[in-house]
């Protein structure tokens, strides 16, 4: 068996003795040339003149472009075409790509693309939420609203009601490789492109488009990413068209990476998001109707905001039944970078909204919020093992009519209060607190349900590849990227246990758009249930060829034929699978086959936010425990406790990393990392200098992770889920146990009596130490 | 222009660069070393750190010129041969890696502190470490792989 396998990632080896080769790292031809960009310094207004003839005359210099230059399409947009590669006269933020420099070293063009002199004519810039809403500046005429049953009637009769709002900040990638491409021109105007980007037809679609050519004539390969988090799915068309169009310029391959500070001064990040909410609830603290309104910051272009928004709407339940629901999303226009996929693409937003409503109503009742959290719980399958009988009625829809039928949470919950001592733990900290007035510790448990699919059912599909050598050996593509994540290794088990053969014998080579067309970019987590599945279709076309011929030759039925063990067993006979492929070629069978998947069973009306968007939900529970200085804000993760739902896992080591490290990733977003602009729309936080990802230290003391065990109730692939974006999620705990800590410094613990307590803390994300300071003087005012 | 003759893992080099230039860009774009990165070129992010004299070393920090007499490690040269160093063999079998491109500098710095400090506790290995950034792993698969090495070391010595 090569799937459910805890092996290695498959380039393991490469990564260990640094010979792994990201695309900065591919030895260029000779002659290749560096590009950079000029950029804009202002948020908004129009360039009134732009002088680069100091640009042009710098050393190593070659060439310089502008807008005016571009020989056809100039844009980079995977929306709406409101992109532009390069300015045309009106700018849109500061960081804005102005003109391109082609010179022979990156150096060179580094120092080059400072020298231009650029007059504006300067507008006033909308730059906050506040601002785009006083403009009416946004996307898509006016706010977009699902609601489910009539939640206004159901707030007013409700016993109890809370309110409130909370900031939600964005969050840099900080992919440590940085956005990079390479053109290299080919005879015939055709145009070879090495990206690292989660979206290699994307890629190719721009690049064809930038030099009008037809898609056959441009090729785009991917080997892997340092990292891409949603920041590679759309954010590397820029390099990757200035490449192609330079080296369709001068003739010569070209190479553009972005340096850091250019890379997170020019790049899209996670949207960030203001939540109001009014909850109803009843005294037991069972929700009634939830109204929330979502403020979305979309930056200048629309990018994937869109979507990222609706999918922010669709996590606004995240594991809780909502009775009356109201969701109004606001997609608001601003002069900054354009925000853009990140891990969990607005899901997590989302999530954040319901959350809070819970802590808060948790800390009205004065009750322990993981109490209102399983209240609020979808009821379990009517099948599912391990919950009470009273849970087992028909399943709970969705705000948006999706029947919730594979909830996990009552199960996993009850497992991870039993296995992180959440009770006796809580309680410790209850009087850890009375008796010490600065510092103050938390707890808190948060579950995740997270929707699997494309929203845009169109991109639930995928193709691959896979070809059989006559020695045995099998080769493969698919559409998607390796990022880290382990994609490539996970289909690679997939291939091994078709053909029964050890994973030594099956190589994937780098994504490749010649190999596998019309790919959707990895993302949205759906990585390895659509490509393994289109890799295993491929394998059983060949397989089934294999047996047929095979049983021919041996005298029996294909239904005889085994393929287990590294051998092929025909009847009574036994080959070396190698000898096996040798006898089909030699009998001239097709050993190369092409393989597709589309999901099944989804349907999605996004205008009337109605449908079955999710194929299936992936899920998990986690546990953190916080302290806090409350005379400086200081805090640190004490401890964090993790169930995870990855079904039947593919590759649990796999799966496991993607867990802490998206729980990192998740804490690090809600707690440290901090985007400042400036009054002028200046990105402050540019550099990881100011912009603070978790480090080792902040890595939790204890730290306790398990998947949940338990197989997928839909057909994917082998029964796993999908496990990239969900965990980043769980990280909302950290946030939450903040909030009890800060709670703490307010009065009683919120173990004593109805009304009691202080006043709600309130805490906006990130919650870095300023935030929590201040909130620690609120509660004690 | 200047000419700097050093020793990268073991073998002599000599090159020609020019005095602006970091040991980071001489060994990526001059020497064909590929295997320290750059993820800042601000010193803050620890991808590019080499091993000189002992000492964990931004190589985005230091100028190729700099390297004069020195003898440099990186991380082609961890490995004796096809003989993994026990750190790339704890780090691929507790999968301490995924996009794997944090994993040259991290190696290199703790092969450094192995070197100095065979028996670190946890809380040293998290000092040590706390100018190499990984945005992927969340950081506890590679102290424990640091862990189990530093352990299995002290046994073999
Ligand atoms: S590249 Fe040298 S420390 Fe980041
Ligand atoms: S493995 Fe990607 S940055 Fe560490």
């Amino acid at each position: 068996m090569s799937v459910g396998q805890a092996t290695a990632h498959d380039a393991a080896r490469l990564h260990v003795t640094g010979q792994a080769r990201y695309v900065d790292d591919i030895p260029a031809p000779k002659g290749t040339l560096s590009l950079a960009f000029g950029l804009c310094e202002i948020a908004r207004g129009r360039i009134a003149a732009m002088d680069i003839a100091a640009v042009r005359a710098a050393p190593g210099v070659v060439a310089v472009l502008v807008a005016g230059d571009l020989p056809a399409a100039n844009d980079v947009s995977p929306s709406v075409h409101d992109e532009p590669l390069l300015a045309e006269g009106e700018v849109f933020y500061l960081g804005q790509p102005l003109f391109l420099v082609v010179a022979e070293t990156h150096l060179a063009a580094r120092k080059a693309a400072r020298l231009g002199v650029v007059s504006y004519e300067e507008l006033p810039a909308i730059l906050t939420i506040d601002d785009a809403l006083a403009a009416d500046s946004r996307f898509e005429g006016g706010a977009v609203i699902w609601q489910q049953g009539d939640a206004s009637s159901a707030l007013a009769g409700a016993p109890r009601q809370v309110q409130g709002q909370i900031e939600i900040g964005g969050q840099e990638h900080f992919y440590l490789e940085g956005q990079a491409a390479l053109a290299l021109p080919q005879e015939g105007g055709d145009m070879v492109v090495h990206s690292s980007t989660q979206h290699p037809t994307e890629i190719q679609h721009k690049v064809a488009e930038a030099l009008a050519l037809p898609m056959h004539a441009v090729r785009v390969e991917t080997r892997r990413m340092g990292g891409g988090f949603g920041g590679k799915e759309s954010q590397g068309n820029a390099l990757a068209v200035a490449c192609a169009v330079a080296a369709r310029a001068t003739g010569r391959p070209c190479k553009m990476r972005y340096d850091r500070d250019d890379d997170m001064v020019i790049t899209g990040k996670r949207h960030d998001f203001r939540i109001a909410y009014r909850a109803g609830f009843d005294d037991e603290g069972r929700v009634l109707a939830v109204d929330f309104t979502q403020y979305a910051r979309c930056g200048w272009a629309q990018d994937l905001s869109l979507p990222v928004c609706d999918r922010a709407m669709l996590h606004a339940d995240n594991a809780y039944y909502l009775p009356a629901v109201r969701i109004e999303s606001h997609r608001l226009k601003t002069h900054t970078q354009s925000a853009t996929a990140f891990r969990g693409f607005g899901g997590p937003q989302g999530m954040v909204g319901i959350e809070r409503v819970m802590d808060h109503i948790a800390h009205a009742l004065g009750k322990d919020p993981v109490d209102v959290r399983r209240l609020n719980f979808y009821a379990a399958p009517a099948d599912g093992a391990g919950m009470r009988i009273s849970d087992k009625v028909k399943p709970q829809e969705t705000p948006y009519g999706q029947p919730v039928e594979d909830f996990e949470l009552h199960g996993m919950v009850e497992a991870l209060l039993a296995s992180s001592d959440y009770a006796p733990r809580r309680a410790a900290i209850a009087e850890w607190n009375a008796a010490n007035p600065i510092l103050k510790k938390g707890i808190a448990l948060t579950p995740v349900k997270f929707g699997i699919s494309f929203t845009l059912t169109h991109l639930n599909q995928a193709g691959a590849l896979v070809h059989v050598y006559q020695d045995g050996s099998i080769h493969m593509n698919h559409g998607g990227t390796e990022m880290g994540q382990g994609l490539f290794q996970k289909v690679a088990q997939v291939a091994a246990q078709a053909f029964g053969v050890g994973l030594e014998a099956v190589k994937i080579t780098a994504t490749d758009t010649a190999k596998v067309p019309n790919t959707s970019a990895t993302a949205a987590s759906s990585g390895s249930d659509l490509n393994g599945m289109a890799v295993k279709a491929a394998c059983e076309t060949i397989r089934d060829r294999m047996a047929e011929h095979l049983a021919e030759l041996h005298q029996t039925k294909p239904e005889e034929v085994e393929f287990e063990g590294g051998e092929v067993r025909i009847g009574s006979t036994k080959l070396p699978f190698a000898e096996a492929a040798q006898e089909c070629y030699q009998g001239r069978v097709s050993l190369s086959a092409t393989g597709f998947y589309k999901t099944p069973k989804i349907t999605w009306d996004r205008v009337k936010g109605r449908g079955r968007p999710f194929f299936y939900f992936a899920y998990g529970a986690a546990v953190t425990e916080v302290v806090i200085d409350t005379l400086t804000g200081e805090n640190r993760i004490l401890r964090a406790d993790i169930l995870h739902d990855a079904g039947a896992s593919l590759n649990p080591a796999l799966d496991i990393g993607q867990v802490e490290g998206g729980y990192v990733q998740g804490a690090g977003w809600l707690t440290t990392e901090e985007l400042v602009w400036d009054g002028k729309g200046r990105l402050r936080t540019h550099a990881p200098s100011t912009y603070k990802i978790p480090a080792c230290g902040d890595r939790p003391d204890v730290f306790n992770v398990a998947l949940w065990d338990a197989q997928n109730r839909e057909e994917t692939i082998y029964r796993s889920k999908a496990v990239g974006e969900p965990p980043l999620m769980l990280g909302i705990s950290a946030l939450m146990a903040l909030s009890d800590a800060v709670a703490a410094c307010g009065g009683p613990s919120s173990s004593e009596a109805i009304g009691q307590q202080g006043p709600y803390p309130a805490l906006d994300a990130p919650a870095t130490a300023e935030r929590v300071f201040r909130a620690v003087q609120r509660v004690q005012a | 222009m200047i000419q700097v003759s050093t020793t990268i893992n073991g073998d002599e080099h000599q090159f020609v660069c020019d005095p602006r230039e970091t040991l980071l860009d001489v060994l990526r774009d001059r020497l064909g070393l590929t295997g320290a990165k750059e993820g800042c070129g601000t010193g803050d992010c620890g991808a590019c750190t080499v091993e000189i004299g002992g000492r964990p070393v931004c190589s985005c920090l230091m100028l190729g010129a700099e390297a004069e007499g020195k003898e440099i490690t990186t991380v082609e040269g961890i490995a004796d041969g096809e003989d993994l160093h026990p750190l790339q063999v704890n780090f691929i079998k507790h999968a301490a890696l995924q996009c794997g491109i944090c994993t040259p500098g991290i190696l290199v710095a703790t092969k450094a502190l192995l070197e100095e400090n065979p028996n670190p506790t946890e809380t040293e290995v998290r000092y040590w470490l706390a100018g190499n950034l990984c945005r992927c792993t969340g950081y506890d698969k590679i102290i424990r792989a640091v862990m189990e090495t530093a352990a299995e070391m002290r046994e073999n010595a």
